[in-house]
């Protein structure tokens, strides 16, 4: 409960404070380029975990990963396609963006036990951190019924990866 | 002998099976689909019968598993289906590998 309660803190930081500038809540685009930038950055750190991880199960998750994400991410193209919605780049893509270029520099230079570790280790905080700007943020936020509800799959979907990232790091201890 | 078994406890439960799954009375083994959507199994909880086959239709672009702790694990691709037979002592829950906050229960009928 305490680190649940300080990732959600943690994830209010980042996405408040970048959000601060412009309006108070994302506009539909803007929550639709937050949500695909987010999986592309998962899908990424997936693809570093392949080239790098000898573990099965690290290499399972991974690939689970990069699958799952590319998946929704394709669901949400077609519907931003479909509602005629442009996403729109904002302060908090370009974030997170940012942060996630720094943490695979970081996993960048790891190989075996340690770049498992801290890669699963990462996949928990950043899983947590998105489930919390989802539930707090974006899906209240969400004006369009159809992104509302794939929000909330997508909710559901990352806090499942987030237990089985929790699972794979149990076994690495 | 197991068909035997089985024959003689139809005669019997043929009553509460009719009750417990709410279809006709059957002479021989069915299959109960369960639909996995949105990260869910749908419904949660079914009722079987030994020798009857379970059938998960993932309508989900993801890959899911029926996964039992330290037993059996049945791969349910996005998109396909994935089967099994159950058994005597299916009566238990399981749950997805992928996503282990979808969980589903199986109860097995006598
Ligand atoms: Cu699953």
């Amino acid at each position: 409960m305490k680190t649940l309660s300080a990732a959600l803190g943690a994830a209010c930081l980042v996405f408040a404070a970048s959000l601060a500038g412009a309006a108070d809540k994302p506009t539909d685009p803007q929550i639709a380029h937050i949500a695909y930038s987010a999986g592309v950055i998962d899908v990424e750190a997936a693809k570093l975990a392949l080239t790098k991880t000898q573990n099965p199960d690290v290499k399972a998750f991974a690939e689970s990963m990069q699958k799952d994400h590319e998946a929704v991410n394709d669901a949400a193209l077609a519907l931003v396609k479909k509602l005629g919605v442009t996403p729109e780049d904002n302060e908090t893509s370009q974030s997170l963006a940012k942060a996630a270029e720094a943490k695979r520099a970081e996993l960048g230079k790891l190989d075996g036990a340690a770049f498992d570790k801290a890669y699963i280790d990462n996949e928990v905080a950043y899983h947590q951190q998105v489930n919390g700007a989802l539930e707090t943020l974006l899906i209240p936020s969400a004006e369009n019924g159809e992104l509302k509800s794939l929000l909330e799959t997508g909710l559901k979907l990352f806090q499942g990866h987030q237990q089985h990232a929790e699972h794979v790091a149990a076994g690495l201890k | 002998m197991t068909a035997l078994l089985l024959d003689r406890r139809q005669l019997l439960l043929g009553g509460a099976a009719l009750l417990a799954i709410g279809g006709p009375a059957r002479a021989e083994a069915s299959t109960v689909r369960i639909t996995v959507e949105k990260l869910a199994f749908v419904p949660e909880e079914i009722t079987v019968r030994a020798g009857d086959t379970i059938e998960w239709v993932n309508k989900d672009p993801f890959a899911h598993t029926a996964t039992v702790k330290g037993g059996w694990e049945v791969a349910i691709p996005p998109g396909k289906t994935g089967t099994r037979v159950a058994a005597a002592g299916d009566d238990i829950e399981y749950y997805c590998r992928f996503h282990p906050n979808m969980k589903g229960r199986i109860v097995v009928s006598a």
